[in-house]
């Protein structure tokens, strides 16, 4: 049996920002991979570059993105950096699509939900080169919002944004992602500014639909449970570098990278043994990034080497990957 | 003078406590009729959903509006007015931290300017080499390098330490009682840890009492010595955190609780079965008749739908037979 090819394979990707004050290198050559079916996660503090990462392999990087390196390899065969602005239009409405973090500003505050929802629908159909009517493009759209179990996809419809909750406007965002998605589902922390009840039930949805849809998903959240929950994988991301990888069970039970460990230490147990002691300082200045190892200014097990060179992924144990100079033999 | 207060009397007593608000549309019922105490030393957590009335409940306690009706009482004073009719002396011993450090720091004010204003108000220290002195001394408590954080600007700060000088800020005037306000929902769990250790350090130190207002159940187990868990207005449950958690009674409280995405499989254990989250939090505009949670409780039956079941606050349990 042939294997199949990842449905994404991004390798050694650099990207940075111009600023005033010079260039911020934020991605310092990340390496991942998605296969078909599969539901992976990224998990990191906030400025990590989770979103930066998801935005170049859609292309859809803001203006001052500089020195942009790197291939993105759609389904062993397609570059996704070096095909024209056209082809990966299409690419992204044939089954690529994101939900991004912050409903609110994802939405058009002075166009109603419906109007919102028609618009894409029917720009993605026409890429296809099938034009729908009006009365097939609201059927479509009610379609969608039942999809996401609004309970009244009418009144939706016919609301404007600001005329519903955070976590009906969430909805709202996966059933516009959901028009595009046939292969790979993105998920930005969808669940951030939601409460405990309304984010339980929103993965609940995001993964009855991705199983019925039989999706690919990404899936970057703070809530460091959630994450272990609903994927197979998880890759960690600290200050642009992928620092530790492995199937999400092993990784979340077994952490090894210093930073992995001391993140999930730091989340607080419903047990009730007290709250790990954090990571001290932040993530650093992407202007002037650390040299070496770029989590070594907090790191208590840092030592010369890890000031000097920058440690390579190694394979720990079976699909347990760690970036750090603790885990490499000589 | 105000009264000294035993340490078996309770350091802040809330009863009955109503805050409204008018709007255009009509009335907000943001706290409605709510009963708690808070010992001296402990750790007393505000837990609920956006729109549960939590942070309400806390603004009213550090007096930055009158209650609707009810009384709050500090060491058995009465203080159910506005913080500027209120004693000096009690105004200088409540304080509060914010949620978002970001908008409760003056931007254009350093960290010395916006610490140094309590002291010079309720301390009358003027000399600056005493209020350079205090100040430092302050940010040594809160874990800043006085020599490196004194003058900067809130924009030159992380996260973490922003919310740090919030609580230097809080500390200056010496108080014995403070509101924490969703201190680190803004925050990493990497950070958020930080800032918790040094309010336990704190805490510890001065013997602070707290009340910690937070929607985030894991921190609360972690923090908390008793808690109360609200829902769109009212307290459905209260009692010591520990018990809450091994055994809520409340069907919101263990909705919460299964709500939670978990690290570990001990915490998975924890978690009560059955009571999938479902629905979304009322309007405090318009809440339901009977108990407040009834359109969204698996069990709600009749009864539910027509009266407020009753809670004893002595031992925290609900009342499992309705009454008026």
């Amino acid at each position: 049996m042939v294997e199949e090819p990842p449905l994404i394979e991004a390798k050694d990707i650099y990207v940075g920002y111009k600023t005033y004050r010079g260039v911020m290198k934020v991605l310092n050559g990340v390496s991942f991979y998605i296969n078909e079916g599969e539901k992976i996660g990224f998990i990191g503090e906030a400025g990590g570059g989770k979103t930066t990462l998801m935005k170049t392999i859609l292309r859809i990087l803001p203006p001052n993105a500089t020195n942009v390196r790197g291939q993105v390899i759609y389904r062993g065969k397609l570059d996704l950096m070096r095909i024209s602005e056209k082809e990966m239009k299409r690419i992204r409405r044939r089954g690529l699509s994101m939900i991004f973090q912050d409903p609110t500003s994802a939405l058009n505050p002075v166009f109603k939900v419906g109007e919102q929802l028609m618009d894409i629908i029917k720009y993605s159909r026409l890429e296809e080169g099938i034009k729908l009517s009006k009365g097939e493009l609201k059927e479509e759209a009610l379609r969608l919002l039942e999809e996401v179990k609004l309970p009244d996809p009418q009144r939706v419809f016919d609301s404007y944004p600001f005329q519903l909750s955070g976590g009906m406007r969430q909805r709202v965002v996966i059933a516009m992602a959901l028009v595009s998605a046939r292969e790979l589902l993105i998920a930005d922390e969808p669940t951030t500014n939601l409460d405990v009840t309304i984010q339980d039930q929103i993965l609940r949805l995001i993964n009855e639909i991705v199983e019925k849809r039989k999706l690919s998903v990404i899936l970057i959240s703070h809530a460091l449970g959630a994450v272990r929950k609903m994927t197979n994988r998880t890759y960690v991301l600290y200050a642009g570098d992928i620092v530790e990888t492995a199937e999400s069970n092993e990784l979340f039970t077994n952490p090894l990278h210093p930073y992995t460990k001391a993140l999930l230490e730091a989340a607080p147990k419903l047990t009730g043994e007290g709250i790990g002691k954090g990571i001290p300082g932040r993530i650093p200045d992407y202007v002037n990034p650390p040299s070496g190892c770029r989590f070594h200014p907090r790191c208590e097990y840092a030592r010369e080497r890890c000031k000097r060179e920058k440690p390579p992924l190694v394979e720990v144990k079976k699909g347990h990957w760690v970036a750090c100079w603790l885990y490499v033999k000589r | 003078m105000a009264q000294v207060a035993s340490s078996k009397e309770p350091i802040l007593k809330v009863v009955h406590l109503k805050k409204y608000f008018k709007v255009s549309l009509g009335v907000v019922r943001a706290v409605d009729d709510i009963s708690f105490e808070i010992m001296p030393g402990e750790t007393f957590g505000l837990i609920g959903e956006s729109g549960s009335g939590k942070s309400t409940t806390g603004h009213v306690i550090v007096g930055m509006y009158a209650p609707t009706s009810g009384k709050i009482y500090y060491k058995g004073i009465d203080i159910s007015v506005p913080a500027p009719k209120r004693p000096r002396q009690v105004r200088k011993e409540i304080q509060i931290v914010f949620q978002d450090p970001a908008s409760s720091l003056n931007p254009s004010k350093t960290v010395f300017d916006i610490v140094a204003l309590p002291i010079k108000l309720y301390k009358g220290i003027k000399k600056r080499e005493e209020l350079e002195d205090e100040v430092a001394r302050l940010l040594e408590l809160v874990e800043l390098p006085p020599e490196y954080y004194m003058y900067r600007y809130p924009r030159e700060l992380g996260g973490g330490e922003k919310q740090a000088v919030a609580i230097a800020r809080a500390l200056a005037t010496e108080p014995s009682f403070i509101v924490l306000d969703e201190p680190t929902s803004a925050l990493d769990v990497s950070i958020q840890a930080k800032i918790i250790n040094t309010l336990i350090n704190l805490q510890r130190k001065f013997n602070l009492s707290y009340l910690f207002i937070t929607h985030d159940l894991g921190l609360a187990r972690n923090f908390t010595t008793r808690l109360a868990i609200m829902y769109l207005g009212k307290i459905v449950e209260i009692g010591p955190t520990e018990r809450v958690f091994k055994n809520p009674l409340h069907p919101y409280t263990q909705m919460l609780l299964s709500a939670i995405p978990v690290l570990t499989e001990e915490e998975e254990k924890l978690k009560p079965r059955g009571i999938a989250s479902r629905g979304e939090i009322g309007s405090p505009m318009n809440p339901p008749p009977g108990c407040r949670f009834n359109p969204r409780c698996p069990f709600a039956n009749e009864a539910c739908r027509k009266i407020l079941a009753c809670i004893f606050l002595s031992c925290g349990l609900q009342c499992r037979k309705p009454c008026i």
